[in-house]
């Protein structure tokens, strides 16, 4: 179980790196979850053939990770780690579609091998906003500031809960689990039967401490509502934040940049 | 004031699966006694305290806290008068952040925003965590937790202050800093525990439970000098009451 542990640690990292102040980490939690949604809906509009269009909205990762002074080494590693999954989603493509379309020298590009750097490409993206924001940000915030976006109170709280309660469960987990291992020899008991009986304790756990929490709301006036004292501010500073970067997405989205450079650079090399 | 006075009159209760956890308690705190509710583990403490606060409906018995009986309709009043530490603190450590489970009563309460700030600076304040608002519940220690979850209770204000095996879990030093707090609090006091020196220090009153029963109950220097009653309920004299293994001579004279 040092896999969840060791999963337990690294979100814990990404806190640490949310109570840092920055600009970026200064700015309206509302406005970045926002930008962040623009930015997605963007990078989702692409088609997949599409690859030289896509480089420039590394711009917006890179330029929040050096303004919020975020370790780079960090998110190359999420990255690599989550890849495969992209991997195995567009792994087939190059066999699928072999027709080539392109040629860089003499060797040929097929189709099917763009399409698969281009979800790869998406995917990089993607993650690496959401996990930005949640670094800048932090996750309780996100939860309060969905909640003033008016996502339904009840998901909110849901995952305000699942998030605290993540940490005393993966405790737990790894605590039974290490109880299983110091008991078990030569692979005797570590079968699918105790598996299971673990799992049932777990669940069993899990439910008798739902009900103390909810005797400890209801100590202290839990009447079905949870208010938070958070005040979030939405400055001049957020504002802009949220316009000029919505302007940026929409024109790289509609302006092939390498495409218009590269242009410009054969122009002025005749 | 009559305002802080605990009656609890011939309690049973068994539990749902037929697990019998109290038969026939009965007692009466008054206004800031300290009093002790030691037992063995499995003698009926925590089903005591949880039906203080109306988690747990008797099966027979009547409660009274203050000047209501323990029904549905006094409920909310009393929950407010009798503060609840449970023993594991991430129980009662829900929220975000520190700051905002020591809110989470007072903005419940209907408290003003500016009121609130001010309730949750002064209850951190008072157990040592000031420093801590910001943090999330996970990234403290569990001296520190313990703390905090008091510190949730204090905010609300209560009377009364009811605290199950407070000391469990906690370092010598975290325990030791826990009991100087617990002193400075004037509230009337109810702690089950079987840290019988903590009892010592903190309670001049002490309620022995066996087996869902009352042993004994009186002046807690009398009952820890009894063999016979803490061994009959599976209890250990306070390491400071027991002679010295060199001189012979107890620690605490009486
Ligand atoms: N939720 C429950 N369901 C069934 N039996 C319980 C439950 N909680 C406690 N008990 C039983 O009630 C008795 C008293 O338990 P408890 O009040 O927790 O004792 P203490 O706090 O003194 O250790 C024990 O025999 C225990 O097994
Ligand atoms: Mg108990």
């Amino acid at each position: 179980m040092a896999k969840i542990s060791s999963a337990l640690f690294d979100i814990g990292y990404i806190d640490t790196l949310s109570r840092q102040n920055s600009l970026i980490h200064g700015i309206d939690t509302r406005v970045k979850v926002l930008t962040t949604l623009v930015f997605l809906i963007t990078i989702v509009s692409f088609k997949t053939h599409e690859i030289s269009s896509l480089f420039p909205f590394f711009i917006y990762p890179v330029f929040l990770i050096i303004l919020a002074d975020l370790p780079f080494s960090y998110f190359v590693r999420k990255i690599i780690i989550v890849s495969p999954f992209a991997v195995l989603i567009g792994i087939l493509n190059p066999f699928i579609d072999q027709t080539i379309v392109l040629y860089i020298g003499k060797i040929g590009i097929s189709g099917g091998l763009i399409s698969f750097f281009n979800i790869l490409l998406r995917f990089i993206l993607t993650v690496l906003s959401a996990l930005i924001l949640v670094a800048t940000s932090g996750f309780n915030n996100i939860c309060i500031a969905l909640e003033k976006l008016y996502v339904p109170k009840m998901l909110v709280i849901q995952l305000l809960f699942i998030y605290r309660y993540l940490f005393v469960l993966i405790k737990e987990a790894s605590q039974m689990s290490k109880g299983r291992k110091l008991r078990t020899f030569n692979g005797k008991g570590m079968g699918i039967k105790v598996y299971a009986s673990l799992i049932g304790h777990l669940l069993l756990r899990a439910l008798n401490r739902a009900q103390r929490i909810h005797m400890a709301m209801l100590s202290r006036g839990f009447d079905g509502e949870i208010r938070t004292a958070s005040n979030m501010k939405f400055d001049k500073k957020s504002f802009l934040f949220f316009i000029l970067w919505s302007i940026v997405f929409l024109i790289m989205r509609i302006y092939n940049l390498p495409q218009i450079v590269g242009y410009f650079v054969v122009i002025i090399l005749k | 004031m009559s305002h802080h006075i605990i009656e609890v009159n011939d309690l049973h209760y068994t539990y749902p699966d037929g697990t019998s956890a109290l038969s026939g308690i009965s007692f009466r705190i008054t206004h800031g006694e300290s009093v002790a509710i030691v037992g063995a583990n499995a003698a009926g403490k925590s089903t005591l305290l949880l039906h203080l606060n109306g988690f747990i409906t008797p099966n027979i018995g009547k409660i009274r806290i203050g000047d209501f009986s323990l029904t549905k309709k006094t409920l909310p009043m009393i929950r407010r008068t009798l503060g609840m530490v449970f023993q594991d603190p991430d129980d009662q450590l829900f929220m975000p952040t520190i700051y905002d489970d020591v809110a989470f009563g007072p903005i419940n309460l209907g408290l003003s925003k500016e009121d609130v700030h001010n309730k949750v600076l002064d209850a951190l304040s008072s157990v040592g965590i000031l420093h801590l608002k910001d943090r999330p519940p996970y990234r403290l220690s569990g001296g520190e937790r313990r703390a905090a979850a008091i510190a949730t209770v204090i905010a609300m204000s209560p009377d009364i202050l009811v605290m199950d095996e407070p000391t469990s879990n906690l370092d010598p030093k975290s325990r030791r800093n826990l009991i100087e707090l617990l002193k400075t609090f004037k509230h009337t006091k109810i702690i089950a525990t079987h840290d019988l020196d903590m009892a010592v220090d903190l309670c001049e009153r002490v309620i022995v439970m066996h087996n869902g029963k009352i042993v004994a109950d009186g002046s807690i220097m009398e009952i820890f000098q009894n063999d016979s009653i803490l061994f009959s309920s599976h209890l250990e004299k306070p390491l400071r009451m027991q002679g010295c293994p060199k001189c012979q001579n107890s620690f605490i004279e009486k």
